[in-house]
């Protein structure tokens, strides 16, 4: 061969592989917002699943009749007109007009209903607020009645839970479905249409805009106001690894990053094309979580030692390092939310390991290790296990520490075995704060014994405090209340609150109008 | 050969027989639930347990064993816990991915290595020879991906040749398709270019030495045509073997490249489905894989027929 016919087959491949290239069909870029959220979305039904993704899925395609503003308060959403009885026990709601579900049916007061008695039967705050229900009923196809037998300052908080299980509005047809059964079509009325043909799990997620959306004329504010979708299409595109999809964003690929690595984010913060964005200054709050039924921590002064033990820095910054993705909050509620407080918390979460151990000589404990079971590959959770043990040790306590996979933690904790028997008796876990808002809804002051979470914590006196949150209709003294339950929580330990973090998301400098608000939405966010 | 054939078919038959017991035994002895994972965090002990009856789980496994039997005997994998899709659709949506990056790998492996190691036979202990062993080591010892990094930081990141991550189906056009799949591909084929190398100059030194190639030599015939047609031929058995091997491999999924490239393949789907506990789709997939190794390993052995006629079944 010689080396003038070489070139010419070399020129010859290069041409042919630029037709190739130009083959390509031409991608519609321009209004599309591909985004790599914190997970893949594998489940698609939010009533049956408290998934954080799905319920993110879930407020693309869905609306709810009341929604969270950026100051925590409740505001109506699909609900143009509302109020109650003098003697607060009936309820009406008049939809606003115009609410379309995607396959161009209206949205009537049957579909309301049958969602709310869904969402009723398997989410917790909703199953407190169904058993003040005595019935739901349709007046005609925008108005209904909710009568209660017995008045109750949960009807707004709990049709406006921003977190799930959020009372998503499904049609009748699909809102029949058992709770216990996950949905198979996945029809709302929300600012975007799932496409379902598009959805490769695994791989991406594909959302189109509604074009029917009945928006409010408010700005969007939280999870409430004005949902104007801007954007025509929102990808999900699953990218597993971080730093891949940290490098997409840089190369334009992909334009919004939910939850980067905290490692990766001194890199992006001094990169011209990329902004980072906090979207939920609220943030997350850790949880030290105890399993009361085996020793020691069948003992409350054992578990109120750890309120002596910890200082919240140390879990804080084990995992996030800069001070501005964490907060210090000694209190149960999340810091900056309506109930939170500091009362009885002043000499907590200072290291004080002498009156720890003090506790501990008092309670009798006599050294039976803590099985603390260590989670190692969620980013967010894997450094805080080994700080428990450490600042424990400090204190007195004997820890085995034992490490596995998220998976096998959450199939263990499910577990009443004695503890070296394939039980368990603490681990840590985080709840976004939109969860842990008020005694109710924070899941793990659940002490009904059998009926609680994991950890099974008894505790007739915190259940009283909780129903009577539950019956008290006035702001004030909910308030009140939630500071008894604070001071319970301190002489009967159901779990320890270890602070708040945050963390933000990254944008190409291109993308704008991100809602500030508990959970990642696509409403008025802008491609230009 | 037809009689050779049909007995490796039915050999395939208790391989897969045990494949299937092995791993439906594991998923089922190792820790994780995947109904507490289907229930999320906020579920109570309750709702894990209806999940789990929902499934199936809380039968006998024996029972579970024989009801997923009875129903793969029939075409039916069942359905997957989490994606509420059939395994074979989740499977058909990832072979595309795993089979395009394969046989890329492959064909760029082998383009590129067996030359090479030809050349480092036939130049041995010359400095061609010295190269081609150390690009060699180079390519054990570096991990799969540190070489993905490297070519995307200069190749996507700082010159902008190619994409970053992703995979385009072939269906949407070739040029993309092609082009997502090159730096992935080289990635892969670093390695196996690396085996294959060595293995390619180790049988052809041996073969360099025989009378029949000093004798096509005597004969007069050109360089080139010895080495193809004489040496390399007659030291193909064993590369072709590696190459196979290289093959059910890629088959199998090479999940860092997989994730370090974005490519919704085969490897990833069956890490994702472990992590989840996702029963259905393991158990699926594993069998797939086996099934495809069986049939790989028969290929090559019919391979070795053409490529030396001495070799009969």
């Amino acid at each position: 061969m010689t080396v003038s016919s070489l070139l010419k087959r070399t020129a010859a491949a290069a041409m042919f592989a630029a037709a190739m290239l130009a083959l390509s069909p031409l991608q519609a870029q321009q209004n599309t917002l591909k985004v790599v959220m914190h997970s893949d979305l594998k489940i698609v039904d939010p009533i049956w699943t408290t998934a954080y993704i799905t319920r993110n899925h879930g407020y693309l395609i869905y609306d709810t009749l009341f929604a969270m503003d950026a100051k925590g308060d409740i505001q109506p959403q699909m609900v143009g007109k509302y109020g109650v009885s003098a003697d607060k026990l009936i309820w009406t709601f008049t939809l606003r007009d115009g609410l379309m579900f995607h396959d161009d049916k209206p949205v009537t007061t049957e579909d309301v209903i049958a969602s709310l008695k869904r969402w009723g039967a398997k989410d917790s705050l909703g199953q407190k607020l169904m058993s003040f229900v005595m019935e739901m009923k349709a007046v005609d196809a925008k108005t209904f009645t909710i009568a209660l037998n017995s008045p109750t300052g949960l009807m707004l908080l709990a049709l406006g839970k921003p977190s799930s299980n959020v009372p998503f509005i499904m049609p009748k047809r699909i809102a029949d479905t058992s709770p216990n059964e996950q949905i198979k079509e996945y029809v709302g009325s929300g600012p975007f249409v799932f496409k379902v043909d598009e959805w490769k799990p695994g791989e991406k997620a594909v959302y189109l805009k509604f074009a029917k959306y009945r928006a409010r004329s408010e700005p969007a504010s939280g999870l409430a106001g004005g949902k104007v979708a801007k954007v025509d299409r929102v990808e999900w595109r699953w990218i597993p690894d971080a730093q891949t999809a940290v490098n997409a964003l840089v190369a334009g690929e992909i334009d919004m990053v939910e939850d980067p690595l905290n490692d990766l984010l001194p890199a992006l913060k001094k990169n011209p094309d990329v902004k980072l964005f906090n979207g939920n200054p609220l943030g997350n709050q850790y949880a030290f979580r105890f399993n009361v039924l085996h020793k020691p921590f069948d003992n409350a002064k054992i578990r109120q030692a750890l309120f002596y033990a910890f200082n919240q820095e140390d879990f804080l910054k084990a995992v996030h390092g800069e001070k501005e993705f964490y907060e210090i909050c000694k209190a149960l509620f999340p810091c900056g939310t309506p109930l939170s407080s500091t009362r009885g918390m002043e000499d907590k979460f200072e290291s004080n390991f002498r009156k720890a151990r003090e506790l501990l000589q008092e309670a009798g404990y006599d050294g039976t290790p803590v099985v603390l079971m260590h989670s190692t590959d969620l980013t967010v959770l894997t450094n805080l296990a080994p700080v428990a043990k450490s600042l424990m040790e400090r204190a007195g306590f004997k820890v085995d520490m034992q490490s596995m996979d998220w998976q096998s933690l959450v199939a263990r904790r499910s577990k009443k075995d004695l503890p070296g028997a394939g039980g368990w008796n603490a681990f840590i876990t985080s709840w976004v704060s939109a969860d842990v808002l008020n005694p109710v809804g924070t899941a793990f002051l659940n002490a009904g014994c059998d009926k609680a979470l994991f950890g099974w914590p008894c505790d007739e006196q915190m259940e009283k405090l909780r129903d009577a949150f539950a019956r008290e209709t006035d702001a004030g003294k909910q308030k009140a209340i939630a500071e008894q339950v604070q001071q319970r929580l301190i002489e009967y330990p159901t779990h320890v609150p270890l602070g708040q973090w945050k963390k933000p998301q990254v944008l190409r400098k291109n993308i704008d109008g991100n809602v500030v608000a508990p959970v990642t939405v696509f409403w008025n966010v802008t491609k230009k | 050969m037809w009689n050779y054939i049909g007995r490796r078919i039915l050999a395939t038959i208790p391989v897969l027989l045990i494949v299937a017991v092995l791993v439906f035994l594991m998923l089922r002895l190792t820790p994780g639930d995947p109904a507490a994972v289907i229930a999320g965090d906020a579920a109570t002990t309750q709702d894990v347990a209806e999940i789990r009856a929902r499934l199936g789980l809380d039968r006998p496994m024996v029972t579970q064993f024989f009801i997923w039997i009875g129903r793969g005997l029939q075409g039916d994998f069942g359905e997957s816990f989490f994606y509420k899709k059939t395994v074979a659709s989740l499977i058909a949506d990832r072979i595309e991915p795993t089979l395009a990056l394969a046989t890329l790998t492959i064909l760029l492996a082998t383009l590129v290595a067996v030359p090479l190691g030809t050349l480092a036979a036939y130049r041995q202990g010359s400095w061609i020879d010295r190269i081609v062993m150390g690009i060699s080591v180079m390519g054990f010892s570096v991990p799969v991906f540190v070489i993905g990094y490297v070519l995307i930081y200069v190749f996507a990141l700082q010159l902008g040749w190619f994409p970053v991550q992703g995979y385009q189906r072939l269906a949407e056009g070739i040029g993309g398709f092609l082009h997502r799949l090159i730096l992935p591909s080289i990635t892969l084929a670093v390695v196996f270019v690396a085996l294959l190398a060595r293995m390619t100059r180790t049988s052809v030194l041996e073969v360099l030495n025989e009378d029949y190639v000093r004798t096509a030599r005597a004969k007069g015939l050109p360089n080139l045509k010895v080495l193809v047609f004489h040496a390399l031929r007659n030291a193909a058995v064993p590369i072709v073997t590696v190459i196979g091997i290289g093959i059910a491999v890629l088959i199998g999924g090479v999940v860092v490249t997989e994730s370090v490239y974005n490519i919704p393949g085969l490897g990833r789907l069956t890490v994702d489905a472990v992590l989840a506990r996702d029963y259905p789709t393991v158990q699926a997939v594993i069998l797939l894989f086996s099934f495809a190794y069986v049939l790989i390993n028969l290929a090559i052995d019919l391979m070795y027929t053409v490529l030396d006629p001495r070799i009969r079944y």
